[in-house]
C-alpha cells in the first residue's frame, strides 16, 4: 500500500521542519511580505472605496459590503500564510504531481457538477453560500507540476517527448477551463511561456508568441488593406536598407503570405468562431464608441472613469464614476479604475510600480534558488502575476481586450486573494529554507 | 548556464516595458486628453433622498398625538433664476425687499446650479397664490415635503420637536447619517426616539448630463432603495386627561405628573407654563422659539424631570416612616409627644399617639424623633460619628425610593435630584463636626434635599404598589405589536418590604379623608383616596404647593404629584387639582358636584392667600 510507505517519509520530514521552523522568521523575504501586504491593504480601501456612498455610509467593516467581506478573505490568508510557511517546505515539491492530479480531478467534477453562473461552469459550490473556483487554484498547481518536470527534464535539448509532456501538463488545465467557459482564466497559463523561456525555451516561441499577438491587435485596430500595406512597406525598408536580405526573399514572401493569412484568419476567427459575448469583448477594444450603452459599455466607462482622474485624482472615496457599479464588475476585475479615477496618474503609477517591484523582486528571488524547481516556480509565479497585471490594467485603459482577470492581491474576491496567496507564499516558503538546499 | 540567466534581464525588461507603456497611456488619458473629464461630468449621476414619513405617536387610547403634515419650501437654482424681479418677489410671498435680495445672495453663495430652499414651510394657502405667479420666476419651483402636525395644543414638553440638524451635530460621528437641512428629533419624545421615528431614507440614483437635465433612473432603478417608514409610536399618555389638566393648570407655573402605579406608564405629563406644539412646526418656528427661550416664566423649561432644586416637605415624612418601620426603630403604634421645643408644628392637632395619626397630622415634632430615631441608632457611642453612620444608611434607603438618582424614564435631560449624603455635610462642616442637630430639617423634608415632580409621582406608585416601581415611561410600544423596552418591564424593589406599607397608607387616606387634603377627596364617587400634602420652601419668594396622591386605596389605578410654584400650603391649590384629575382618569370626567373646585383652581385665588 503506497499509504503505508509514505509514513516514515513524512516523520522525518516533520523532524526536519522542526529545525527549520526556527529560522524561517529570519529568512523570509520581508520585502516580499510587505510589497504583498501594501498591495492586499490598497485592494481593501479601494473595495470600500467602490461602495462607499455618501447618502448611505456603512461602516468600512460592516460585513454587510464587500469591505467587510474582503477583511474576511484576508483574515483567512493570513491563516493560509501561517499554515504554508509552517508545513514543511519540500511538501511542495513531494505532493507537485498528487497536488496537480488532484485539481484536474477537481476541474473535472466541476464540470461535472457546477451549474451555470453567469454562463460559466467553474463555481463549486460549498454549501453555506461559499463558493469556490477550481480554475484559481489551478494556476499554482499547474506552475508546481511543471516546475517538478523541469527539475528533471531539459529544454535546451531538443527532445520533443520532453516538450510534449510539459506541453501537456502546460495546457491540460486550460483546456478543461475553457470548457467551463472561462477563457479569461484560461488564457492565463499562456504566461508560463516566460517561465519556460528562462530555463531554455527557444526565444522564437517567445517572439512568435507575442508577434502573433500584436498582429492579432492591429488586425482589430487598423483596417486590413493598410496593415498589409504597412506590412510591405516595412519589409521593403528592411530589404533597402540590408540588401543581404533580397537573398531570402522567398522566406520573406512567405512571411508576408503567413501575416496576411493570419490576418484573414483573425477576421474568419473572431466572426465565425467566437461566441458573441467573446465577439462583443474584442469589438469593444476596437471601437467602444461604436455601442458605448452595448459592449462598449464597459471599456467606455473604465476609460472615462480613469481619464476623469486628472494627474492627482479626486481623491479617496470622491469618486463619482466609480460608484454604484458603473463600471460593471467594478470591485472585481475593473478595480484598477477607483485607483485612476481616486488617485489621478501619480497614484495609477504608484500601484503600476509596486507590481513592478514586485515582479521584479520575484524574479530575484527566483535567480538565488538553488534548484530548477524552485527557480521555475518563482518564474512561474511572476509570469502569472505579470499576465495578470498586463491584462487587467490593459483592459481597463482599453490596450487590451476585455478579459475577466482580476488584478492580483487588489481585486475583491476570496478565490483570487486565496490563490495569488498560496502562489506567492509557496516560493517564499521555498524560499526561506533555500539555505537547506545546499545538498542537491 | 549562462547565458540562459541573462535571460532575467529579458524578462525584467518586458515587465518594465509593459510598466512604461501603461503609464505613458495613462499620462495622455488622465492628463491630456480632457475629453474623459468631460465625458464624466456628463455623465454623472444624482443621488436624490427619499425621506420617509417620520413616525406618528399615538396616545394610549389610539388618539393621535402627532402626524405629519405636508408642508412647501420654495426653492431656487440660482443660476437659472438670473435676475429675477425682486419687488415682485418680495410681494408675492410678503416679505421686506432687502430680505429676498439677502435669499438671493445667500442662495447663489452656496452653489448657482444646485437647488436651495429660498423660503421655508410654506402653508397651502401661500402655496395656491405662489403657484400660479412662479411662471414668471425660472429657476424657482416648490418642493413638497412633510413636517410634524398635531391636531391638539398639549404635550408639548414630553412630545418635544424636530427641527433643522444642527452644524455641531453634523459633525459629531454619532450623526453620520445626516445631511444638512435634514430634520431631527431636538427634545422629548423625538429626540428620545429619533432612531425609530426617522426611518430609513432611500436613495434615488439619476443619470444627469452636465447641465443636469434628468436622463431618467440609472438602470432602471436597480440600485434605488425605497425609504422605509418610521415606527409609529404608542405613547402612555391619556390625551384627555393631559387636556384636563392643561387646563386646569394653565396660568400657573408647576407641574403635574401621573403614572399608572402598576405599569409605570406616564398617563399626563404637564409642565406649566406650557405651549403649543405647532408654533415650532410653522414658518415662524425661529421667531416662535426665541420667544419662549427668553420668557421669564421659563416655558421651555421641562419642570417635571428638570426642576430637581426644589425640597420634597412633607411628603418626605413618608418616606422616614417607612425607613424607620424597616430599621426597626418604631412600631405602627409608636406615639411621640409633639414637642413644639424641637421644631415647630404649624397647627394644633391631637397628640400623635401612633403613626397615622402623625401622617395625617403631618406632625413636625413627631417626625423630628422618628428621624432622629432611625439615624441616631447608637452604633457609635460618638454622637457626631452615629450620625454619620445613621445617614449613610438611610441615604442606602431613601435612593432605592429613586430619589437622588435619575429614574431613567424615555425623555432627555432628566435630573438626578439631591439626597443629602455624608460626604455632603462633611465638605459643608467639616468631618465629626456635624450631628443630628444639624440635619434634622431633612426629617420634615427640608434643607439638602432636591426632588423632581416625576420622582414624587413615582414615590406614590412605590407606595401605591407596597413597595416596588417599574421606571415610568412615556411609550408603552415602538411599532404596532411592539412592547416596552425591557427595562420598563422589570420591577424596582425599594428596601422598605410590603408588610411595613399598611400605617403609612391607611395616614394618607385619613389625610384626605379627614386631614389637609380633603380637597382632593372623591368620596363622593365611594373611592378612597390616599394622599399627603406638603410645602416646599421657597428662599425666593412664597413657597411651593406639594401634593401627592394615589386612588383608588385598594389596586390603584394612578399615582399623582401635583406641584404649583409659589401656591403656599398643598391644600389649597396642589391637592384640588389632584382630585380632579384622579376624577377625570377614573370616571372619565367630572362630575358636577365638583365642579366648584374646578373654578376655585382656575380662580388662581390661592396665588393670594397667604
Amino acid at each position: 500500500m503506497p499509504v503505508e510507505q509514505t509514513i516514515p517519509k513524512y516523520k522525518i520530514a516533520t523532524r526536519s521542519s522542526k529545525r527549520t521552523s526556527r529560522n524561517i522568521f529570519n529568512n523570509l523575504d520581508w520585502v516580499t511580505v510587505l510589497l504583498y501586504f501594501l498591495l492586499v491593504a490598497l485592494g481593501w480601501m479601494n473595495i470600500y472605496a467602490v461602495v462607499y456612498s455618501p447618502d448611505n455610509v456603512v461602516n468600512i467593516f460592516s460585513f454587510d459590503i464587500n469591505s467587510g467581506k474582503q477583511l474576511l478573505w484576508i483574515g483567512t490568508s493570513v491563516i493560509l500564510i501561517t499554515m504554508l510557511l509552517a508545513v514543511d517546505y519540500k511538501i511542495f515539491e513531494h505532493l507537485a504531481y498528487p497536488i496537480y492530479g488532484f485539481i484536474i480531478l477537481l476541474l473535472l467534477f466541476t464540470l461535472a457538477v457546477a451549474s451555470p453562473i453567469a454562463g460559466s461552469r467553474s463555481w463549486l459550490d460549498l454549501g453555506g453560500g461559499v463558493r469556490l473556483q477550481p480554475a484559481e487554484l489551478a494556476k499554482f498547481a499547474t506552475a508546481l507540476a511543471a516546475s517538478k518536470f523541469l527539475n528533471g527534464a531539459n529544454l535546451r535539448h531538443q527532445n520533443m517527448k520532453d516538450q510534449m509532456i510539459l506541453a501537456v501538463i502546460t495546457l491540460l488545465p486550460p483546456a478543461i477551463i475553457i470548457l467551463q467557459n472561462e477563457t479569461g482564466s484560461a488564457l492565463v497559463f499562456g504566461a508560463f511561456i516566460l517561465a519556460y523561456f528562462r530555463e531554455g525555451m527557444s526565444p522564437l516561441i517567445l517572439i512568435i508568441g507575442g508577434s502573433a499577438a500584436a498582429i492579432f491587435i492591429l488586425t482589430l485596430l487598423v483596417p486590413k488593406l493598410y496593415l498589409i500595406s504597412g506590412i510591405i512597406v516595412l519589409m521593403g525598408a528592411a530589404i533597402w536598407l540590408d540588401y543581404r536580405l533580397m537573398r531570402r526573399i522567398k522566406s520573406m514572401v512567405a512571411l508576408l503570405l503567413l501575416i496576411v493569412g493570419m490576418i484573414f484568419s483573425v477576421d474568419y476567427f473572431i466572426n465565425d468562431v467566437l461566441q458573441p459575448h467573446q465577439q462583443n469583448r474584442i469589438k469593444a477594444l476596437i471601437s467602444p464608441e461604436a455601442d458605448p450603452l452595448g459592449y462598449g459599455w464597459n471599456v467606455t466607462q473604465s476609460k472615462i472613469a480613469i481619464g476623469s482622474g486628472g494627474l492627482f485624482g479626486k481623491g479617496f472615496l470622491d469618486g463619482t464614476q466609480t460608484k454604484f457599479d458603473f463600471v460593471p464588475e467594478q470591485s472585481t476585475d475593473f478595480i484598477f479604475c477607483t485607483i485612476g479615477e481616486e488617485h489621478g496618474w501619480i497614484g495609477s503609477t504608484v500601484l503600476i510600480v509596486l507590481f513592478l517591484l514586485l515582479m521584479t523582486r520575484i524574479v530575484s528571488i527566483a535567480e538565488r534558488q538553488k534548484s530548477v524547481f524552485a527557480r521555475t516556480y518563482g518564474y512561474c509565479v511572476a509570469s502569472i502575476i505579470f499576465f495578470h497585471f498586463l491584462v487587467n490594467i490593459g483592459m481597463t485603459i482599453g490596450l487590451a481586450p476585455v478579459v475577466g482577470i482580476p488584478l492580483p492581491f487588489f481585486s475583491y474576491g476570496g478565490s483570487s486573494l486565496w490563490s495569488f496567496t498560496i502562489l506567492l507564499y509557496i516560493l517564499l516558503a521555498i524560499d526561506a529554507n533555500r539555505a537547506q538546499d545546499l545538498s542537491r | 548556464m549562462n547565458y540562459l540567466e541573462n535571460r532575467k534581464y529579458v524578462i525584467q525588461a518586458i515587465f518594465v516595458v509593459v510598466g512604461i507603456v501603461f503609464a505613458l497611456r495613462l499620462f495622455y488619458i488622465q492628463v491630456v486628453d480632457s475629453s474623459y473629464k468631460q465625458a464624466a461630468e456628463t455623465n454623472a449621476i444624482k443621488t436624490v433622498i427619499q425621506y420617509p414619513f417620520r413616525g406618528l405617536i399615538y396616545d394610549r387610547n389610539g388618539k393621535l398625538l402627532v402626524e405629519n403634515t405636508p408642508v412647501y419650501d420654495l426653492m431656487v437654482v440660482p443660476k437659472e433664476a438670473r435676475e429675477p424681479d425682486t419687488l415682485r418677489l418680495a410681494k408675492l410671498l410678503g416679505l421686506p425687499f432687502e430680505d429676498v435680495r439677502e435669499r438671493l445672495k445667500k442662495a447663489r453663495s452656496y452653489s448657482p446650479v444646485k437647488p436651495s430652499i429660498f423660503y421655508q414651510k410654506l402653508t397651502t394657502q401661500d402655496i395656491a397664490h405662489i403657484q400660479d405667479n412662479l411662471i414668471d420666476f425660472p429657476g424657482f419651483y416648490i418642493n413638497a415635503r412633510t413636517a410634524r402636525g398635531y391636531s391638539h395644543s398639549s404635550l408639548s414638553h414630553a412630545l418635544g420637536y424636530i427641527a433643522e440638524i444642527s452644524p455641531k451635530q453634523l459633525e459629531d460621528t454619532a450623526y453620520a447619517g445626516y445631511r444638512p437641512g435634514d430634520y431631527i428629533g431636538k427634545s422629548g419624545i423625538e429626540l428620545e426616539y429619533e432612531k425609530y421615528l426617522m426611518g430609513q431614507r432611500g436613495v434615488k440614483h439619476i443619470m444627469v448630463n452636465v447641465r443636469g437635465i434628468e436622463k431618467g433612473p440609472f438602470k432602471d432603478g436597480a440600485y434605488d432603495t425605497l425609504s422605509v417608514a418610521g415606527k409609529n409610536l404608542y405613547s402612555t399618555i391619556d390625551l384627555e386627561l393631559q387636556k384636563y389638566g392643561e387646563y386646569l393648570m394653565n396660568g400657573a407655573k408647576g407641574s403635574v405628573v401621573a403614572i399608572e402605579p402598576s405599569t409605570g406608564e406616564v398617563l399626563a405629563y404637564i409642565s406649566a407654563p406650557f405651549y403649543d406644539p405647532n408654533l415650532f412646526t410653522g414658518k415662524d418656528y425661529g421667531k416662535n422659539y426665541m420667544q419662549l427661550l427668553t420668557d421669564p416664566n421659563k416655558t421651555m423649561f421641562n419642570r417635571p424631570i428638570m426642576a430637581s432644586s426644589n425640597p420634597p416637605g412633607s411628603i418626605f415624612k413618608l418616606a422616614h416612616a417607612l425607613i424607620a418601620l424597616q430599621e426597626g426603630v418604631v412600631t405602627p403604634n409608636t406615639g411621640y409627644p409633639c414637642n413644639q421645643a424641637l421644631v415647630t408644628c404649624s397647627h394644633a392637632h391631637p397628640a400623635p399617639t401612633d403613626m397615622t395619626i402623625a401622617i395625617k397630622t403631618s406632625c413636625n415634632p413627631y417626625f423630628y424623633q422618628l428621624f432622629r430615631a432611625s439615624i441616631n441608632q447608637g452604633k457609635s457611642s460618638n454622637p457626631f460619628k452615629d450620625t454619620a453612620i445613621g445617614l449613610a444608611e438611610w441615604r442606602k434607603q431613601i435612593t432605592t425610593f429613586g430619589f437622588g438618582t435619575t429614574l431613567g424614564i424615555d425623555l432627555p435631560n432628566e435630573k438626578q435630584g439631591i439626597v443629602a449624603s455624608p460626604a455632603m455635610y462633611n465638605k459643608i462642616y467639616g468631618e465629626n463636626r456635624w450631628k443630628f442637630s444639624t440635619i434634622y430639617s431633612l426629617s420634615i423634608g427640608q434643607g439638602e434635599l432636591g426632588v423632581t415632580p416625576l420622582q414624587m409621582a413615582n414615590f406614590m406608585a412605590i407606595i401605591a404598589n407596597r413597595g416596588y416601581y417599574i421606571k415610568p415611561h412615556i411609550v408603552r410600544a415602538v411599532g404596532e405589536k411592539g412592547k416596552p423596552l425591557r427595562e420598563y418591564q422589570k420591577r424596582n424593589y425599594a428596601s422598605v418590604e410590603s408588610k411595613h406599607y399598611a400605617p403609612v397608607v391607611d395616614g394618607m387616606a385619613a389625610v384626605v379623608s379627614s386631614g389637609t387634603g380633603r380637597n382632593a377627596s372623591l368620596a363622593h364617587l365611594g373611592i378612597e383616596v390616599c394622599g399627603k400634602t406638603g410645602t416646599a420652601e421657597n428662599p425666593q419668594g412664597k413657597d411651593h404647593a406639594v401634593f401627592v396622591a394615589f386612588a383608588p386605596k385598594e389596586n390603584p389605578k394612578i399615582a399623582i404629584a401635583v406641584y404649583v410654584e409659589n401656591a403656599g400650603f398643598g391644600a389649597q391649590s396642589a391637592a384640588p387639582i389632584a382630585g380632579l384629575m384622579m376624577e377625570k382618569y377614573l370616571t372619565d370626567s367630572v362630575s358636577t358636584k365638583v365642579k366648584w373646585k374646578e373654578k376655585w383652581v382656575l380662580s388662581r385665588q390661592y396665588l393670594n392667600i397667604d
